[in-house]
């Protein structure tokens, strides 16, 4: 049944080709408007080290770990499927990836099958709204090799939607309803796709930066 | 009390009969407040608390208090319920509870009725609360009452078979239904002589299925308050739920005093040189000595589960209690007999 | 023919052994569950939201009120995020401290489940010994931070309050007195027939189902597999002390009833070296700044609470409040597998996995 909803539900995404590079354009128009710092160091430290390793840092040991889950996942997915890796160098150098939603399926069952990776942790999944784009991170633990991953989604706002992991990971689940409810990001493939906190009938999504409570003095 | 029974029927004496019925429905109901103040009691002390300590000296009136805030609590009843079979139920679960008292003899000379199938009228009137119960459940009209009023359905039906057959042994080797025959049968000596070495695993048979019979821990299925919230008495409340209370320690009564009487030789001395204390003073004793024990294992033990309380009671008990009458039979047979 | 029917029986929000406000809704065929839908959201404060308009010293307060029987926890991951993330140097005291009061309250929460689900199987006494004992960790709390329940502790950088003088003694006297209840814990209840009957091979799952659930804590245990953070990812002082991590193998109730009462033990044994090792005097605040600005940029870190993996996710843009705050509860996750636990089993039963599972509302709902 999921399946079958999430061929449906990749139709108006494959259409929307075009609107997807125009959003990616926007939203990198938008983050360089901002200068936010950390785009520009985080770009800056992935290119750095892709290019040029000898920086005065020296490169983190999980540097070669990013490389080739980035490598395998283009490999054996898409070139595109990875739009842009990098450690997060405040969280003990976490690994990141930005996976393209099209092919999030398929990256999902690779990194919890594959024998090298083994991902078959799900640790969290969090929503973000960064005004400019919606943002589902999957946290990852390989529970064998004890290896993390972060991947991170990026969506329209105003369309919000990411395909759902519950098929992988059961984990997702709730935590992805829970998004849905809170920051009304859709999930296709899920297999239950209701609200989980607010009422049934609530109108809104209060976690999003543009929500107006219905009476703004509670 | 006896010549009472055996003259003819004139107003005086039904007068005096219902006057002797009203003494001792108060004696009951003054058991069954010390009752629960004990268990009250008995349980706080186990359970590293106090107890009722602030209505009357000790708590010794907070029972008291507390069917009194039940007497005039509003007597609320669902809208969607059966009304009759409502209303009817709590008095058909106390009826029998009460009429069961008359068969019970204290003493040589302290009974009431002296039937000659007293153990069983017994047992035919107190599987009539089961009914009680289940139209209790029934006519709430909520889920968790008939639920609780199922499972007490089955428990109950369950656990008579093995409670009526557990006693056939003693009724065997008294030879007789009359429960002031059977306790003179066990009189006279030490207490090994009473039925409860003899007739050993009768006795526990007897117990475990009377435990189950009240519905107390760990059998306390019907009522159990953190599955069913309270079972068949959800909806009930102010002096109607008074009435499933009162039974139900009614009957605690009732399962002490039997206990007593099949099982610990009633009114008996244990030992022959003790025999100027009077029979009273035996009596109460056991019989305070049961009812302490159902409070103990209530702080003890957990529930047992619905399907392993019908496991037990049709492959364990029925079967032991069947393998008891055989028993008892055989050595009739062999030893008595000739 | 018989007609039958199925019974739709609504369990909670106001039912004595959900733990709180949860709520489930079985289908009953006969007493046996045909399916199982939890709703949950009544106790929902939208802690989340709330903390996106405070700093992160007044986020504290609100993650007390998360895992309400187990707050010391959840005001460490808070904390400890932001020091991850402003790479803050906490003193030694201070860290001794912290951990000192997290492993009291893993023995203290383990104790309310301990007694709590006890009286979800139907006995009423192991419950009020539980509190008993558990009444001293919260003095010992009380005296510590003023508080019993919602301890608001620990600060970015270093604790509150500095231990009273003589309360390390009284830690050390509580550890010999817990280990010697232990024991009577064991006598009365663990080897109980009826326990046993209870609880033995119910809600059993493998280890696969588990790791595909995300289930961490001892419901992750009970299966075999060895992950526990204090271990697997030592965070605070955890690499210092020697303790074994209890495994079951069955992944039943009854593993998961062994593995939180060894848990207790092995947290005295901590609490032991801790103690032992314990630095006398020195600050309880580490340098920090007045306001509080973490680094724009995001961190997720994670610490082993009593019910399992909590988890903290900021995102900050560099200001005083967080930009996201995102909290992985271990509760709501573990919660996840009872609609596949309870297909097939008893009403009873319900109670059994649902009291195993132990999980706080407070946490579910955030």
């Amino acid at each position: 049944m999921s399946e079958e909803q999430g061929r449906e539900a990749e139709k108006p995404l494959v259409n929307d080709t075009p609107v997807d590079a125009e959003r990616e354009a926007k939203l990198k128009a938008a983050a360089e408007a901002r200068a936010a710092r950390t785009a520009a160091k985080e770009k800056a430290e992935a290119s750095a080290a892709e290019t040029v390793p000898e920086l005065p840092k020296a490169p983190s040991p999980k540097q070669p770990e990013l490389d080739k889950l980035a490598a395998l996942i283009k490999q054996e997915i898409a070139e595109s499927a990875v739009e842009d890796f990098y450690l997060n160098e405040l969280n003990g150098d976490m690994p990141i990836l930005i996976i393209n939603n099209r092919y999030w399926r398929e990256v999902a069952k690779l990194l919890k099958e594959h024998e090298e990776l083994k991902f078959n942790y799900l640790r969290n999944v969090s929503g973000v709204d960064y005004e400019t784009h919606m943002e589902v991170v999957y946290h990852l633990l390989s529970l064998d090799s004890k290896r993390e991953a972060a991947m991170k989604l990026r969506t329209d706002r105003d369309a919000a939607s990411v395909f759902s992991a519950t098929p992988v990971w059961a984990t997702a689940n709730w935590n992805e309803r829970e998004i849905y409810d809170l920051l009304g990001v859709d999930f296709p493939g899920h297999p239950d796709m209701r609200r989980i906190m607010m009422p049934d009938d609530w109108v809104g999504h209060p976690l999003r930066k543009d929500y107006e409570p219905i009476d703004p003095e509670v | 009390m006896q010549s009472w029974l055996n003259q003819p029927l004139t107003w005086g004496n039904v007068l005096v009969l219902f006057l002797w019925a009203v003494v001792f429905l108060f004696i009951v109901l003054g058991f069954v407040t010390y009752a629960i103040y004990f268990e009250r009691k008995v349980i706080g002390w186990m359970q590293l608390r106090i107890g009722p300590n602030r209505v009357g000296p000790f708590g010794m009136l907070q029972t008291v208090a507390d069917i009194f805030k039940l007497l005039i609590k509003e007597d609320t009843i669902p809208r969607k319920a059966d009304r009759v079979l409502f209303i009817l139920a709590p008095a058909l679960a106390y009826v029998p509870a009460f009429s069961v008292l008359a068969v019970l003899p204290y003493t040589q000379n302290l009974y009431f009725a002296d039937l000659n199938v007293g153990l069983l009228y017994y047992v035919a009137l107190s599987g009539i609360s089961t009914l009680a119960i289940v139209v209790g459940g029934w006519a709430s009209n909520n889920k968790y009452a008939l639920l609780g009023g199922m499972r007490s359905a089955a428990q109950m039906i369950s656990y008579e078979v093995p409670l009526v057959i557990s006693v056939v042994g003693v009724i065997l080797l008294s030879g007789s239904l009359n429960l002031r025959d059977i306790v003179a049968a066990q009189g006279g000596g030490w207490f090994w002589e009473w039925n409860f070495l003899p007739q050993i695993i009768g006795f526990v048979v007897f117990i475990i299925a009377a435990v189950s019979e009240l519905n107390r821990t760990p059998f306390d299925l019907p009522e159990a308050e953190s599955e069913l919230v309270a079972g068949y008495h959800v909806e009930y409340s102010g002096f109607r739920f008074a009435f499933f209370m009162l039974s139900e320690y009614v009957y605690v009564y009732a399962i002490a005093a039997l206990t007593t009487v099949l099982f610990l030789g009633g009114w008996h001395a244990p030992a022959p040189f003790l025999d100027f204390v009077p029979g009273i003073v035996w009596f109460l004793l056991k019989f305070a000595f049961i009812v302490f024990f159902l409070f103990w294992i209530r702080a003890t033990l957990p529930r047992i589960r619905v399907d392993q309380l019908m496991a037990l009671g049709w492959k364990v008990l029925l079967p032991v209690s069947l393998l008891n009458v055989f028993l008892t039979a055989v050595y009739l047979e062999l030893f008595i007999k000739n | 023919m018989i007609r039958t029917e199925e019974l739709l029986l609504n369990v909670g929000p106001q039912h004595p052994s959900t733990h709180g406000v949860f709520r489930i809704i079985v289908k009953l065929d006969g007493e046996v569950i045909t399916e199982a839908t939890p709703v949950m959201g009544y106790l929902h404060r939208g802690t989340e939201k709330i903390a996106e308009n405070l700093n992160f010293t007044q986020i504290i307060p609100y993650t007390d009120r998360m895992d309400y029987v187990s707050a010391m926890t959840n005001n460490y991951v808070l904390v400890h995020a932001v020091e991850t993330m402003m790479g803050l140097e906490v003193p030694q005291r201070a860290e001794y401290l912290r951990l000192v009061v997290m492993e009291l309250q893993r023995v203290a929460s383990h104790l309310v489940w301990w007694g709590t689900y006890l009286l979800d199987i139907g006995a009423m006494s192991p419950f009020l010994y539980a509190f008993r004992d558990r009444e001293i960790i919260i003095d010992l709390f009380n005296e510590l931070c003023g508080a019993r329940l919602t301890y608001n502790y620990m600060r970015v950088g270093g604790v509150k309050w500095d231990a009273p003088p003589g309360w390390i003694d009284k830690v050390h006297a509580f550890i010999p007195y817990m280990e010697s209840k232990l024991l009577e814990y064991d006598k009365l209840v663990s080897g109980n027939e009826i326990f046993l009957a209870r609880i033995k091979g119910i809600g059993a799952y493998d280890a696969t189902t588990a790791i595909n659930y995300g289930l961490t804590g001892a419901n992750l245990r009970c299966t075999g597999v060895n992950f526990d953070i204090r271990k697997a990812e030592p965070y605070s002082l955890y690499s210092q002390f020697e303790f074994d991590v209890p495994l079951g193998s069955t992944g039943d109730c009854y593993d998961r009833y062994r593995i939180r009462l060894e848990e207790i033990r092995q947290s005295l044994r901590i609490l032991r070296q801790a103690l032992a090792q314990f630095p006398q005097g020195g600050d309880t605040m580490g340098k920090v700044p007045r306001v509080l600005r973490p680094p724009a940029g995001e961190v997720y870190v994670r610490i082993e609470s009593p019910r399992g993996e909590i988890g903290c996710h900021i995102v900050s843009k560099g200001k005083a409040e967080p930009y996201r705050l995102k909290f992985r509860r271990p509760s709501f996750v573990n919660l996840q597998i009872l609609p596949k636990l309870l297909v097939g089993e008893t009403m009873t039963n319900l109670i059994t996995i649902l009291g195993g599972i132990d999980i706080v509302v407070g946490e579910v709902d955030c």
